[in-house]
């Protein structure tokens, strides 16, 4: 497989990171950088990892299906991820996910079918006092109310 | 940056750099006392580092609460192995906000805070595991330790003492298990976040199989003052047996939500009502969690007297935890709050114990049923049981820190489980709707 030479410069420092012996320590990370790029963990990539990294595909499938930040199944271009737990639900956060299901005609975990964007429930993502907040891709928005949503969608949208 | 106004009641030993003009940058950081605890470390024998943490008092800041200096002399001093240390940073106890406003605003007193670990135990390299989602700290960290190394802060030979030593930051990829400390040293060896039988402990056998310290980020961020102050300076700051301040995260239905630095031993009520401007729309307080979703919740009359500490906490069969504080007004449906919890820790069960996988899953499908008005009263008494019976009985404390919750839900706020039985809608459901477009 072939990366873009920022991503092969990164993966490069990551092999060196761990002690000899050791380079299966940099699979998780390999895999999650290069998801950012390729948008999923393809069949491909499991095998480009497991080589580089001297595993078999099956050790790294195994690892793949256990961390909920990588996907089999390629996300929207706009991953909006709407923390429901304790901090942010007092907050109403349900509600926020429930109006975000219904302002994108989709479902938790599904993707618009123009592909640009995808919604998931997510646990605490540390963002507790300044409930409720969000994740799109990998920045953070907080006291989210959804007109505040609604803004941040269209925006995305134009961008387009 | 700073999320919210930050309080006159704290006491900033940690956070005393956060609101300075590019607080993040190694020149704000040298010009404040920055890396002259390493230095004075440096002079120090190993046992006169580890001697100063005990007299700290200070104890681990990711939830357990083991005291740190006791948690380093453990670190065998004749293997010829390695020793490495390693940051937890995979914050994720629900309820907890505050190792992302160290990273943020001061990384490197983290930084610092690792060096002198590595000087008290002769290790020479240290990994940064950073949840997967907080990919912007994971840059400032980054950014942070490509400026030590260029400073000569890291690295050979480091401001010629001699020490050398390699930092890195390593992501992890969603998973609340991973900040559990045997798992995230799994994870950091690129397997499963599924925890390690113990003994033998992380500091004799840890991190690829070596000697390892490793700590919550809040606790290495303590070290430098604590080397530089004294311990027992450290110690005064807290009560006799917890020294310190608590970097404390007020969550929940309250005006001033926000991250606030608190001595240990602060009052809960003066911490609701001046630190975070009282109860939001002048609510009364209904249930209050000290430390992350895994601590037992309190009652309001439960709070009378109580102080942030260990002890006072332990008192009421509570614990201080990671410092995620939630506080819950008298429209919390306490049923709807109990059943996210369980939602959550049947999610991010690992799933290796049968105790904790199985127990988690039905106290999630049960809660689902019984929430939605299905429930019945003999489902009261099995939700207690499934939980007592979980306790102790796994290999990490995930279960214990599902089944703690529950408890203590159900025995206080049983009212609120009758209240939901013969089909009965959610009491509380029509209280606090949000006006939707």
């Amino acid at each position: 497989m072939t990366f873009s030479p920022q991503l092969e410069a990164k993966f490069a420092k990551l092999l060196e990171s761990y002690p000899t012996g050791r380079q299966r320590a940099a699979m998780i990370p390999m895999l999650l950088y290069a998801q950012d790029e390729i948008g999923s963990v393809t069949d491909e990539l499991v095998e480009e990892v497991a080589q580089r990294v001297g595993v078999t595909p099956l050790q790294v499938n195994e690892v793949v299906s256990y961390y909920s930040m990588l996907h089999r199944q390629p996300l929207g271009k706009y991953h909006v991820q709407i923390c429901t737990n304790i901090s942010c639900l007092l907050h109403d956060a349900d509600q926020l996910l429930e109006h975000t299901c219904r302002k994108l005609g989709i479902e938790n975990h599904g993707v618009t079918a123009d592909g640009q964007f995808s919604i998931e429930e997510v646990e605490c993502m540390g963002a507790c006092s300044w409930a409720p907040a969000i994740q799109i891709n990998y920045d953070f928005h907080h006291f989210v109310t959804p007109e505040k949503l609604d803004r941040l969608l269209d925006g995305l949208r134009k961008k387009q | 940056m700073l999320y919210n106004e930050p309080s006159p009641l704290e006491t900033r030993v940690l956070s005393r750099r956060f609101g300075m003009p590019h607080s993040e940058s190694i020149d704000t950081y040298l010009a404040t006392e920055g890396y002259q605890a390493f230095l004075k470390a440096s002079r120090m024998t190993s046992d006169e580092i580890v001697n100063e943490m005990k007299a700290s008092n200070l104890r681990g800041r990711g939830g357990a609460g083991f005291p740190a200096g006791m948690k380093w002399s453990f670190v065998p001093r004749n293997s010829p192995k390695p020793k490495y240390i390693i940051v937890n940073a995979d914050e994720g106890e629900p309820g907890t906000c505050k190792d992302r406003v160290l990273m943020e605003n001061d990384p490197h007193q983290l930084i610092e805070g690792v060096l002198i670990a590595g000087l008290a135990v002769d290790a020479h390299a240290g990994w940064i595991y950073i949840r997967g989602e907080y990919r912007y700290l994971i840059d400032i960290m980054d950014r942070a330790i490509a400026e030590a190394y260029q400073r000569g802060w890291l690295g050979k030979n480091i401001q010629g003492t001699g020490f050398d030593f390699e930092l890195y930051t390593h992501t992890g990829a969603g998973s609340y298990e991973c900040g559990e400390e045997s798992a995230l040293l799994e994870s950091l060896e690129g397997k499963r976040g599924v925890p390690r039988i113990r003994p033998p402990f992380p500091a004799v056998v840890g991190a690829f199989q070596c000697p390892t310290v490793l700590n919550n980020v809040e606790t290495f961020c303590a070290v430098p003052a604590i080397l530089l102050n004294g311990g027992a300076a450290f110690a005064a700051l807290g009560v006799p047996k917890a020294g310190g301040t608590k970097m404390t995260c007020l969550t929940g239905h309250i005006n001033k939500p926000g991250v606030y630095e608190l001595r240990l031993g602060f009052p809960v009520k003066q911490m609701i009502e001046e630190v975070g401007g009282g109860m939001r729309n002048g609510k009364k307080l209904k249930a209050f969690i000290p430390g992350g979703s895994s601590c037992p919740v309190l009652t309001a009359a439960e709070c009378e007297g109580a102080t942030m500490d260990y002890d006072s906490m332990a008192q009421r069969k509570s614990m201080l935890g990671s410092g995620g504080v939630v506080i819950m007004d008298e429209d919390t449906c306490m049923v709807k709050a109990c059943l996210r919890l369980m939602k959550f820790y049947a999610h991010e069960s690992c799933g290796w114990c049968i105790p904790c996988r199985e127990g988690t899953t039905w106290l999630d499908k049960i809660m689902t049923r019984f929430h939605s008005g299905g429930g019945s009263q003999q489902d009261i008494g099995l939700l207690g049981d499934i939980a007592k019976n979980m306790l102790g009985r796994t290999f990490c404390p995930l279960g214990d820190a599902a089944a703690l919750p529950m408890i203590s839900i159900v025995e206080k706020f049983r009212r609120e489980f009758e209240d939901h039985l013969n089909g009965k809608p959610c009491p509380f459901e029509h209280s606090n709707r949000m006006v939707t477009v």
